[in-house]
């Protein structure tokens, strides 16, 4: 299974670096963006378990490790992983 | 008084902690590596400050699954006496063992130059010497000093007086230009309800000799050595 988590700062603690991207924006004539939040991607590789198996113990790295309560949400899917690609011969 | 300086991998005050409590205070220093359990009877534990384990996804998360920090949770739950400086405060924070969390100061940049704070506590182990409302110069250095705790939270520090430290101008004011990095009330330091846990950004290990610029950290250190910490050694 692969998880794919999302890491995002919670809507009331300040994203000082969501708020200078957001003027990089401004500045390079993307005046339409309103708000910008900076957060994180990560991949969790997980094996042999159910989904509903791997969305428990992944809900639980997010609680324990993977995202801090007090200043940041987060969200996630889980799938099956992709079979590992195959090695061109020759 | 036996003060205990944890290292981690990427911590790096941990030398300039040990040279004052050796160094210039004359008392007894214990390094304790992040995978010991044992705390070797140390009356104080300072958690010192720097990168540990490279700060990786979040200042202070992984640190804060060491071994060491199961004794020092535990120590802390008797009693003993917990010091978190700079990053010590992150891993703190992480740890549960003081409400809030430090975020990325507000300016993005990583600031390193002297800071004046005002102690509001002076009936802490941390700071018994210092006068009520007294100025220290103390540096900060840090990218992530930020202090962030949710309303609730921030109300329920002010109402017991955990804040210890905050940022504030060389006359005791605290007003929003002393703001070194955003951080919430102006906080530079705060101790958990019982008191004898402390973490501050603010690095005293490095203001304590006047040939460096200021020697005001000393009040703390000092505050630790004249304390009722006596009375638990004896």
């Amino acid at each position: 299974m692969i998880a794919r988590v999302i890491v995002t700062p919670k809507p009331v603690v300040n994203d000082p670096q969501g708020l200078t991207v957001k003027q990089g924006l401004a500045s390079l004539g993307f005046r339409e963006v309103t708000d910008v939040r900076v957060g994180k991607y990560i991949e969790v590789n997980l094996e042999g378990s159910s989904e509903h198996e791997a969305r428990r113990r992944v809900e639980e790295m997010c609680r324990q490790l993977l995202a801090n309560h007090v200043i940041e949400d987060f969200r996630f899917e889980v799938e099956e992983a992709p079979a590992p690609a195959e090695v061109p011969s020759g | 008084m036996r003060f205990g300086v944890v290292v981690f991998p990427g911590t790096w005050s941990d030398r300039d902690c040990g040279w004052v409590i050796d160094q210039v205070l004359g008392a007894e220093l214990r390094y304790l590596w992040h995978k010991d359990r044992d705390l070797q009877g140390c009356d104080c534990v300072i958690l010192p400050g720097g990168f540990s384990h490279g700060d990786y996804l979040r200042t202070g998360a992984i640190a804060r699954f060491s071994p060491v920090m199961e004794s020092v949770a535990e120590f802390a739950e008797r009693g003993g006496l917990v010091w978190g400086i700079c990053n010590g405060f992150q891993i703190l924070c992480e740890a549960g063992l003081l409400p809030g969390a430090l975020i990325r100061n507000d300016a993005l940049q990583f600031r390193c130059e002297w800071t004046h704070l005002v102690c509001e506590r002076t009936d802490t182990a941390f700071t018994a010497v210092v006068e009520r409302r007294q100025v220290l110069r103390i540096p900060i250095s840090h990218g992530e000093g930020n202090y962030f705790a949710d309303p609730p939270t921030l109300s329920r520090l002010e109402q017991h007086g955990q804040v210890v430290f905050r940022y504030a101008d060389e006359h005791g004011f605290v007003v929003p230009a002393a703001n070194p990095n955003g951080s919430m009330h102006n906080i530079a330091g705060i101790v958990n309800e019982r008191g004898n846990v402390l973490g501050m950004m603010p690095h005293p290990e490095r203001a304590a000799e006047l040939e460096i610029g200021s020697a005001d950290g000393l009040f703390l250190f000092r505050s630790l050595l004249d304390s009722g910490v006596k009375v638990l050694t004896a």
